[in-house]
């Protein structure tokens, strides 16, 4: 680099273009959370919703699956998973784990009883109405 | 090995070392049950087996950071370290917490180990790469808070570079957006929002910061070009890196409910992240070329270059390859983003730790650098490991466009698990380069091992 550009110009840069773009960032974020409420479905954010949710989080199901695309890429994905399945199948499936097929992937049986799973169905039915924009591309996820 | 003090980061090394191993097992554990779906079930389940996965990286990456702060902050500040009783005593701490946490994982079903450690007080377990009980991310702010008292004190009283300064920011900023862990929030679209700004914050921005002042530090060494260049290379990389980096957090803000602006303000600042990570390429090599010695520690110089050039590809290249929201949009949450995090982790920060202990670990043992014989068999595996993420990579990346084609694209969509099973060839081709990693992190354990005739000791 050449030396009309000193230690001191690039340490400002640094700092100006970190406290700018945090700030930008902060901004950005602001109104996010002011635009979510159009977006992120929380009317249908029940009491039941709420506790699929800590279900879904203590059996860490991101661990296979993934949500909105995000998590483990090793079983479906889930945002739409009522949509593609529906409550009956959904429940039907946590029940009947783990298949035991050879050399298939196994899912392991969480135990889970009416309520509980009902609270997941709700969860998954909640997540099913964000607006993620229309992803994923298809039903398959 | 300027100050005594400084020794307290081999035990550090040594954890991180370790740990390293332990993830590569659970990897291949992984990479196995992708084609054999069964294997290990139910002992040992892919959920659990990836958490290990992923939670070691994370815990032996932070172990290669504070040993790599507690290195070089003392010798760039010209002072022994604060307090050297203190970072034993967290290094202690924190191999405890985590072998625990480790443990808990693998004996307990996650569900109790939620139950027995609070989770229901403050629920912040099940996210991924956050899935630490609260105990022990308690532990990791405790652990980083005694740090940057132990740092920071070391700093002020010393002698202020930019190499140390840089690095102390870098280490504040980790521990400050690790709070965001705290906070989950029952609505799905926030609680994803701000998860980001732990992991997203960490990778694409402060993390960045630690790698560069690593980098850095060890090019002045094994270089002898002068600090004034360096330090001005360090500041325009890491303000690329927080220019393009903060905003480019929008390219995780596409599908996940966030205001479809994200699209625009992601794509654009995303594409430019590649910037910071190609200019460390260039740093490394520029300086590589001008250097003004011959260190003694070729492996130690290797790395350092090794280290730029996978991080841009990682990072840079294939962070670059799936950003773009019209792509990402078919990409997002496939094998493309394992390809990606397979390359960019390994590259960026798995390779600058090795950088510097490759770097500090002879001095500490009495040394300017080891022995012709160790340093080849270090170098080979170096040339291993990296080759074989590469090919990790590779094979990843074929499975990630062949998944979209049949899963996302085809008029006739396949379902995921019909898909997978139509990838498995390029799955057992991943697990196949696995093995031959494995076999590098064994070798570059055992060059730790070899002796011979060893260089005195002068830096």
């Amino acid at each position: 680099m050449s030396s009309a550009f000193t230690k001191s110009a690039a340490r400002n840069i640094f700092y100006g273009g970190a406290v700018f773009f945090f700030l930008l960032l902060l901004g950005l974020t602001f109104d996010t959370m002011n635009t979510l409420p159009k977006r992120d479905n929380r009317a249908n954010l029940s009491e039941s919703a709420l506790r699929g949710k800590h279900i879904w989080e203590t059996r860490n199901c991101i661990g296979c699956h993934t949500m909105m695309g995000e998590g483990a890429y090793f079983a479906p994905e889930l945002v739409n998973v009522y949509t593609r399945r529906g409550p009956d199948f959904i429940k039907t499936w946590m029940k009947i784990q783990p298949s035991g097929a050879p050399g298939r992937r196994q899912m392991p049986q969480f135990h889970l009883d009416e309520q509980q799973l009902d609270d997941l169905v709700s969860f998954l039915k909640y997540a099913s109405e964000i607006n993620t924009s229309k992803w994923p591309p298809n039903i398959e996820g | 090995m300027k100050y005594k003090s400084q020794a307290v980061a081999k035990p550090y090394f040594i954890a991180a070392i370790g740990l390293f191993l332990g993830q590569i097992v659970f990897g291949l554990i992984m990479g196995l049950q992708y084609v054999v779906g069964d294997f290990l079930f139910p002992a040992i389940p892919f959920n659990v087996a990836r958490m290990v996965h992923t939670n070691l990286l994370i815990v032996w990456l932070l172990f290669g950071f504070m040993g790599a702060a507690y290195y070089l902050i003392p010798e760039e500040s010209e002072r022994e370290l604060h307090s050297p009783k203190l970072a034993l005593a967290m290094f202690w701490i924190f191999l405890v917490a985590g072998a625990a946490t480790i443990l808990g994982y693998l004996l307990v079903p996650y569900a109790s180990l939620a139950k027995w450690t609070g989770n229901d007080l403050l629920a912040t377990m099940g996210r991924e790469f956050l899935e630490q009980p609260l105990p022990t991310k308690i532990g990791i702010v405790v652990v980083a808070l005694a740090m940057l008292y132990n740092l920071s004190m070391t700093v002020l009283r010393g002698r202020k570079t930019t190499i140390n300064l840089v690095m102390l920011i870098g280490l504040w900023g980790l521990a400050i957006f690790f709070l965001f862990s705290f906070y989950n929030p029952g609505n799905l679209v926030k609680d994803k929002y701000y998860w980001w700004w732990v992991v997203h914050l960490w990778v694409e921005g402060v993390w960045e910061l630690i790698m560069g002042a690593m980098l850095a530090f060890v090019l002045i060494k094994v270089t002898g070009v002068d600090r004034e260049v360096i330090e001005k290379w360090l500041y325009v990389i890491i303000a690329m890196a927080l220019i393009t980096g903060l905003i480019g957090t929008g390219h995780h803000y596409y599908w996940i409910g966030a205001p479809e602006y994200w699209q625009w303000w992601g794509s654009v600042f995303s594409a430019l992240e590649p910037i910071p990570f190609f200019m460390m390429t260039v740093f490394a090599f520029n300086m590589v070329n001008r250097r003004r010695r011959e260190h003694p520690n070729k492996a130690a110089v290797l790395w350092a270059l090794g280290t730029g050039v996978m991080a841009f590809l990682g990072a840079g290249v294939w962070g670059f390859l799936h950003t773009l929201a019209p792509v990402n949009f078919y990409t997002h949450g496939s094998q493309i983003t394992a390809a990606h995090g397979h390359m960019a982790f390994y590259g960026a920060y798995a390779m600058v730790v090795m950088t510097m202990i490759s770097y500090t670990m002879p001095l500490m043992r009495g040394r300017a650098a080891n022995s012709r014989s160790a340093q080849v068999v270090e170098m080979w595996s170096f040339w291993l490991m990296t080759v074989a993420m590469v090919f990790i990579t590779l094979f990843l990346t074929a499975a990630g466009i062949l998944q979209i084609w049949l899963q996302r694209v085809a008029a006739e969509p396949m379902s995921f698990m019909a898909a997978q099973e139509q990838v498995a060839l390029f799955y057992w081709m991943r697990e196949v380069a696995g093995l031959v990693f494995l076999i590098g992190v064994l070798l570059y354990i055992g060059s730790f091992f070899i002796k011979g005739k060893s260089e005195a000791a002068t830096a």
